[in-house]
């Protein structure tokens, strides 16, 4: 079988995943990410219209009822409009929470027909910044349990490279959501620390390989050893990939629009992930040269813990 | 070598996919519409004869009732269509109406579960907010002014002990410092000691300390720190009664399965499944209510010490002094006079209000005593600014007597009061109890679901979880031919149980968590791939087939292991710091990776040794060409 010798552009990846790391950095540090409404606080209205329908006319009508701020677009079709008030600094919280009720209202009345109200959304200021809080927390306790969880069960270096390709992952895909400008919700949050978990299960099973392999080959370059149990994986990775992305395909396409933004964070996740299993963690690994030394004299599985980085 | 699984494992991997049809199987009977007829008061039962009423009336308008039921004082009442669940609310309140007893008639959908998988305990899953619409509300408890309200009760409390204690002290003045700090001012240092000692003796509660006061004044002062025990016990009493208020009225709104929980430390979640008004929910859970107990003022009272109000058309003055606030009303129920056999309210206070209530009575027998619920609305008035048309909400407080009755003891904890009728008494009762609200409460939070997104949803998720597992199942037969088939029958294994595992733990389903079903669906599979491929690999050694299968299940199981559990961290920590909608997610990751982990190494492999371990063999079917 022909073996592929991906450490031998490891350099290339290994710039290449910089300059991208880079691009995500100043993209985020530039424009920061399009909060959605569960960070941000604020009110959001989503209506059906019997009638294909105009969101610059529903606008103008907003505007000349004494709204301001809002926006609307079609969320979905055209004839789904979604509405979005930021927080009302000037109005008291419990007259921002009845916002939803007189917008429905307003958009009823300037409305040709009877309009159907589909969702109607209030977070309050306090609640979101909690909510942003409490997703980096999740974020930053997922990267240190799983340092802790593979250093335990393999060696700190795979540890270390894991969360270097977990930190890549998550970098690259808010990189990318902040680049299109698309919305971060709640949602993708779930989809991000999703994309930790998959990306570390592809992780685990390639480091499962180079681990076996450094403790059973007793010659070659560790570079060698990495190549071929990256070989011996890849048609699994491959595998699980596609299987993954066929579903996700279909929640993309067929699971509405409020899923939307998961599917597609899921999506990125996923392709980065399977990338950075190869390339990130591998690349690491070599570079903070792992030794069949680091894996082959364990007193017993695990005991390496306290072992030199 | 042969593959062969010993008969008790094989035993257990077939009892646990029947156990799985069985908690599964609830879920794929639609459920019926129906409606729910339950008495306001929880405790009160519904009658046979109620029923009957509101049967007979469906009848009458042509609606078919497909059966009914009483359960637990609980009417249900199952029909046909939605249409005709629409009609038969108003048709059921209308004669009920007559029946003098306050009744919730809720939409709700009754589960047509049969009853021999009931007896097993078997239910279908819940459907969240964004499936089945309806409500979900944040309240926030403003805990900070209970703390200083209590404080502000304090604070009369021990100017009277100063006054009329045996040793009387003379303060200079008092004032609340950031919300939680009582300070007492004095003239001279030794009366502060002597104040300082009988605080000290009679309040706990209260951590002492001495200061100047700022420059400029003259004197010294005492400050009176409530402790963070104190605190928690107001913030919690506070956050308990307003769940209890909250409870009842949500009752008033005729919700089937209403959620009313605390979360954390001053927050109350209330979903509302079914409702579409949002704006009635609102009015009726904001109302902002309290109660003051006044003794009415005798005749020749000053009028600076008196208080106009009116109770039933007529004028009456109220004495200025306060017996007692709602937040000390524990509990108010209508009773029935055991003498007369009319209707009566029974209340309770709790033990400092028992005090209070005792204190102003005993000398004041054959007076009246006037209820006065104040209640906090808004008003909306439009006004022109800037050319421009806007509406301003203003609050105003409305005060009125609900009860002006004569005091015929000195009263305690537990009193009642008489000579009702029988709606006067549960209006009374109703009142007190929405006015035992103890602090102010706002909304953090809301989140409203139309009926037909939900709808929408559920058919959306169904479809994507269809087509997704359709997709995966075709690609591994493809792929691996019979031993693919072996991973898809271990796959379509795999959502049984896992429906069935949320079934049986009551694990309510969202719409992240049908996208956590298809993302199981996907990664399920890669413990099979593994497997395959180690399999594979053996093969490609010239390791014979038997021998082949064995080591390919016995070395990836390790890999399998390593990989779902540190997924499976993650899913708790996401589950850890989820709200809704993420925690229905991390539910789904969670319960998806350790059923996958048993059907796809044990289910899958007992299907292989069934199928190829048990003769010796020369070729594996495993998409051997391919690789």
């Amino acid at each position: 079988m022909r073996m592929v010798p991906f450490m031998k552009y490891r350099q290339v990846a290994a710039w290449s995943s910089v300059a991208l790391l880079l691009g995500a950095v100043a993209s985020l540090s530039i424009q920061s990410l399009n909060w959605g409404l569960d960070f941000t606080g604020g009110t959001l209205v989503e209506v059906s219209y019997p009638e294909p329908t105009n969101p610059e006319q529903i606008r103008l009508n907003l505007d000349n009822a004494g709204w301001n701020g809002h926006v609307v677009q079609y969320f979905g079709s055209d004839r789904d409009i979604l509405v979005r008030m930021p927080p009302q600094k000037t109005l008291s919280d419990k007259d921002n929470a009845r916002l939803g009720d007189s917008l429905f209202a307003a958009l009823s009345a300037s409305a040709d027909g009877q309009i159907d109200l589909r969702r109607s959304e209030f977070v309050g200021p306090a609640v979101g910044e909690e909510l942003a809080n409490q997703g980096g927390l999740g974020l930053l306790a997922a990267l240190a349990m799983v340092l802790l969880y593979v250093s335990f069960r393999f060696q700190l270096k795979f540890a270390v490279g894991a969360v270097i390709a977990l930190f890549h992952d998550v970098l690259f895909t808010l990189g990318i959501f902040s680049l299109l400008r698309w919305e971060f919700d709640l949602t993708v949050l779930a989809a991000l620390l999703a994309v930790i978990g998959y990306s570390l299960n592809d992780t685990i099973v390639v480091a499962d390989r180079i681990r076996e392999n450094f403790r059973q080959s007793r010659r070659g370059k560790s570079s060698d050893i990495i190549d071929g149990s990256l070989n011996q994986t890849l048609g699994r990775t491959m595998i699980t990939s596609l299987t993954t992305l066929l579903v996700l395909f279909a929640l993309l396409i067929l699971g509405g629009e409020l899923i939307r933004g998961f599917a597609t964070a899921l999506i990125i996740g996923v392709v980065v992930g399977t990338y950075s299993s190869i390339y990130v963690a591998a690349n690491v690994l070599l570079r903070l040269n792992l030794s069949r030394e680091d894996l082959i004299v364990p007193v017993k599985e695990g005991a390496d813990l306290d072992g030199e980085p | 070598m042969l593959n062969r699984y010993p008969l008790w494992k094989n035993l257990l991997i077939v009892g646990v996919f029947v156990l799985g049809i069985i908690y599964a199987m609830p879920n794929f009977y639609p459920p019926d519409y129906a409606i729910q007829i339950q008495n306001e008061q929880g405790s009160a039962a519904v009658q046979d004869r109620e029923l009957t009423v509101a049967l007979s009336a469906l009848t009458e308008s042509g609606i078919q009732i497909k059966s009914s039921s009483l359960i637990d004082g609980n009417a249900l009442i199952r029909l046909s269509s939605a249409d005709d669940q629409l009609k038969a609310q108003p048709l059921i309140q209308r004669a009920l109406h007559d029946l003098n007893a306050n009744f919730v008639i809720a939409l709700n959908s009754a589960p047509t579960t049969p009853q021999w998988l009931r007896e097993l305990g078997a239910e279908p899953m819940k459907y969240g907010l964004d499936l089945r619409g309806g409500v979900h509300f944040l309240m926030e408890v403003d805990t900070a002014s209970a703390v200083e309200d209590r404080l502000e009760g304090m604070e009369q409390d021990i100017k009277r002990a100063f006054r009329s204690g045996s040793e009387r002290v003379r303060y200079a003045g008092t004032s609340i410092l950031e919300g939680r700090v009582l300070q007492f001012q004095f003239a001279a240092e030794d009366v502060r000691s002597k104040a300082r000692r009988q605080v000290e003796e009679s309040y706990p509660q209260f951590v002492v300390t001495e200061s100047d006061l700022p420059s400029g004044a003259d004197g010294f002062a005492l400050n009176l720190t409530m402790s963070d025990s104190a605190i928690r016990e107001i913030e919690d009493f506070a956050v308990q009664q307003n769940l209890q208020t909250i409870r009842n009225r949500v009752n008033e709104l005729g919700v089937a399965e209403p959620l009313v929980q605390r979360l954390g430390r001053q927050r109350i979640v209330v979903d509302l499944p079914g409702v579409q008004d949002t704006a009635e929910a609102k009015k009726i859970l904001g109302k902002v209510a309290t109660l003051e107990f006044r003794l009415e003022a005798s005749p020749d009272a000053s009028r600076a010490s008196t208080l106009a109000q009116n109770y039933e058309g007529r004028a009456v003055r109220l004495e200025r002094d306060l017996i007692l606030r709602g937040e000390r009303v524990f509990d108010a129920q209508v009773g029935f006079d055991p003498d007369s056999g009319l209707p009566q309210v029974n209340i309770t206070l709790d033990s400092e209000g028992g005090e209070l209530m005792h204190r102003s009575t005993r000398h004041n027998i054959g007076r009246r005593m006037a209820v006065v619920f104040i209640e906090t609305k808004t008003r909306d008035r439009y006004e022109f600014q800037d050319g421009r048309e806007i509406k301003i909400s203003e609050p105003y407080v409305e005060e009125r007597v609900i009860s002006l009755a004569t005091v015929q003891a000195a009263l305690g904890v537990s009193f009642r009061i008489t000579g009702l009728a029988g709606d006067e008494a549960r209006e009374l009762a109703l009142l007190l109890r929405a006015g035992a609200l103890a602090a102010d409460m706002f909304i953090a939070e809301e989140r409203t679901v139309g009926a037909s997104l939900g709808q929408e949803n559920i058919e959306l998720g169904a479809t994507s979880v269809l087509i997704g597992f359709s997709l995966v199942v075709l690609f591994m037969l493809a792929f691996y031919q019979w031993f693919g088939l072996a991973a898809n029958l271990a796959l379509i294994a795999n959502l049984l149980l896992l429906v069935a595992v949320m079934s049986s733990l009551s694990a309510t389903l969202t719409l992240p968590g049908i996208a956590g079903i298809v993302l199981t669906v996907g990664m399920a599979v890669d413990a099979n791939v593994l497997i395959f491929s180690r399999i594979k690999e053996e093969l490609r050694k010239g390791t014979a087939p038997q021998l082949a299968i064995n080591a390919g299940f016995e070395r990836a199981f390790v890999t399998i292991l390593d990989a779902n559990i540190t997924t499976l961290l993650v899913a708790i920590i996401l589950y850890s710091i989820g709200t809704g909608p993420v925690k229905g997610f991390a539910i789904t990751l969670m319960i998806g990776i350790l059923t996958s982990m048993f059907t796809a190494i044990m289910g899958t492999r007992s299907l292989i040794n069934l199928a190829v371990g048990g003769r010796p063999i020369k070729r594996l079917a495993i998409g051997w060409s391919q690789s």
